[in-house]
């Protein structure tokens, strides 16, 4: 594949920003999204806009149609089994409320245990804390080791026969590490305990099978897989989906409503309440295909060299400290600089045009654990090239140099 | 956009060696504050005299060279002042960050005055404003023993 012809399908590198060529570099934040993606949602509504699944005029029928082709494609591209296992929501975050709250409301009680890690973005921790303060239930974190993983062993250490649910990311958005979770999912299932999987920063970088994974939910970012902002997948096994109760209640959702009673609408409506994020969803479809289009194992294949040559490269630039080691690790590198604050780095950085990401990127409980208050963060998309990485190595130079270091 | 307004020789010397950091005995009045989208913090401790003037000040606390320098010159200059002095301070630099182009309070010579303007070069930085302004919430907050922690999110 030629990563020249890839970046020009994004228009966001056509022109220059603030004088600079865009050296983007914050994609485990957000991804910027393709031609085809923006120019989907522009024609959605300038030709063929209607709500979906409600009246039966023909730009109606047209429209529930190609929504409803977005859950096929990410049916097979995850390779779930039924489409029905596919919810739409505005985005991972609420994807891991959804499971947190109707979990919680019928499994979870008092003294009970939720397993999370201790690499978990805040999406996956505070939905969590809210079932703590209503019920009394416990949070457990397993532990990270030196490498900034977290290993099945570290996991095992902390499944009690309290533990009813286990909930950990695919890919840590800080350290990196790529989760053994095929062998937590083993494990945790020959325990009866299900698992949710955090796939934000999975899904956009690894090769997904849901049937292969055997987890029970999996949570997806549209807006970090190149597709719109306000759209987000929950995978959860269609046994799930029928025994948990509905998350928000209002149109769409429902069966039957009458003064006395309501009954709730079959799958997969009981879960998408209202009005979905349309355009969006429909547009995510083209998300899908462009990635099909390269591939996966291209991308996965692409971001692995970018990430060995910007670990090279970084380590040999005096007073850079990268955090963690993973053996298995996504594309992404977290740094300090001895000396320079993260927000000063990241501020010196974009003068030069390069975006990377500074603070705790949402996981203060990981901060807190390396003793960091806050890093530098360079994540990489199928877009970026080693010139990026050659871009970065300077800026910290220049960095480096208005701090007198 | 210059590099070169926002990190000034006497920004980079106070953020590399903040005066006043740690923590004192006696102090009478104190506030933590937070800035939410870093995590940085900072907590202020001052003494105030019988007559209402800023004995001793000090502050502990992390955060990049902006909000460190900030701190520290914040607390060089309120030192001595009375109660009033400060906050009459605080609002002519809260307000000379936010919009105004010069700082117009009595209060300060002009030295001070200089010193605090090496602060303006964040108006050009709007995502960094927030590191300038965390400990001056913080210092307001300690004199208003307000048991609220200081934000820079309102």
């Amino acid at each position: 594949m030629n990563i020249d012809d890839i970046k020009r399908e994004f228009p966001i590198f056509d022109d220059k920003i603030q004088n600079n060529d865009l050296v983007y570099l914050d994609s485990a934040n957000s991804s910027q999204k393709p031609r085809v993606v923006v120019d989907r949602i522009y024609d959605f509504y300038t030709k063929e806009f209607s709500n979906v699944g409600r009246s039966v005029h023909y730009l109606a029928v047209a429209a529930t149609n190609l929504y409803e082709q977005t859950r096929v494609s990410v049916q097979k591209y995850i390779n779930a089994k039924d489409k029905d296992e596919i919810v739409f929501t505005k985005g991972a975050t609420e994807a891991i409320n959804l499971v947190a709250n109707t979990f919680g409301q019928k499994y979870l009680s008092e003294g009970d245990e939720v397993l999370l890690t201790e690499l978990e973005h805040h999406s996956n921790y505070v939905p969590w804390h809210f079932l703590r303060k209503a019920k009394n239930i416990k949070i457990e974190f397993a532990e990270i080791n030196d490498n900034g993983e977290v290993t099945l062993e570290a996991l095992e250490k902390k499944i009690t026969n309290k533990t009813k649910i286990i909930s950990v990311s695919h890919l840590s958005n800080v350290t990196g590490a790529i989760l053994p979770i095929k062998e937590i999912v083993k494990l945790a299932h020959s325990k009866n305990i299900p698992v949710l999987i955090d796939g934000c920063q999975g899904a956009p970088h690894l090769k997904l099978d849901m049937q292969d994974i055997d987890c029970d939910f999996y949570a997806i970012s549209g807006h970090k897989m190149y597709g719109p902002t306000g759209i987000g997948i929950l995978y959860a096994k269609k046994k799930w989906l029928d025994d948990l109760p509905p998350y928000q209640g209002g149109g769409g959702m429902i069966n039957e409503v009458k003064k006395e009673g309501i009954t709730y609408g079959e799958l997969p409506n009981k879960y998408e309440a209202g009005t979905m994020a349309t355009a969006q969803v429909i547009a995510f479809n083209e998300s899908i295909k462009f990635m099909e289009k390269i591939g996966i194992q291209n991308i996965e294949k692409h971001e692995k060299e970018l990430l060995d040559y910007g670990l090279e490269k970084l380590r040999k630039n005096n007073s850079v400290n990268i955090i963690g080691n993973p053996k298995k690790k996504g594309g992404v590198i977290s740094f300090t600089i001895e000396g320079v604050h993260p927000h000063d780095i990241a501020t010196i950085l974009d003068e030069d045009g390069v975006a990377i990401r500074a603070g705790h990127h949402c996981c203060q409980i990981l901060h807190d654990k390396l003793n960091l208050p806050a890093t530098a963060r360079a994540s990489f998309g199928v877009y970026n090239t080693k010139d990026d990485i050659d871009k970065l190595d300077e800026a910290i130079n220049k960095c480096k140099k208005i701090f007198n270091l | 956009m210059d590099l070169k307004d926002l990190y000034q020789e006497i920004i980079l010397d106070h953020g590399k060696n903040p005066r006043n950091l740690g923590k004192f005995d006696n102090y009478n009045k104190d506030a933590k504050g937070n800035n939410p989208l870093c995590g940085d913090n900072v907590h202020v401790y001052l003494r105030l005299n019988e007559n209402k003037k800023v004995e001793d000040i000090a502050f502990e606390g992390h955060g990049c060279a902006i909000s460190m320098a900030s701190a520290s010159i914040m607390t060089d200059m309120v030192r001595g002042k009375e109660e009033k002095e400060v906050k009459e301070i605080v609002t002519d630099f809260l307000g000379m960050i936010k919009e105004k182009d010069s700082l117009e309070t009595n209060i300060l010579n002009d030295d001070e005055k200089t010193k605090l303007m090496s602060l303006s070069g964040v108006k050009q930085y709007p995502m960094r404003v927030k590191c300038a302004t965390l400990s001056w919430h913080t210092l307001t907050s300690a004199l208003d023993n307000s048991d609220q922690i200081a934000k820079t999110e309102k």
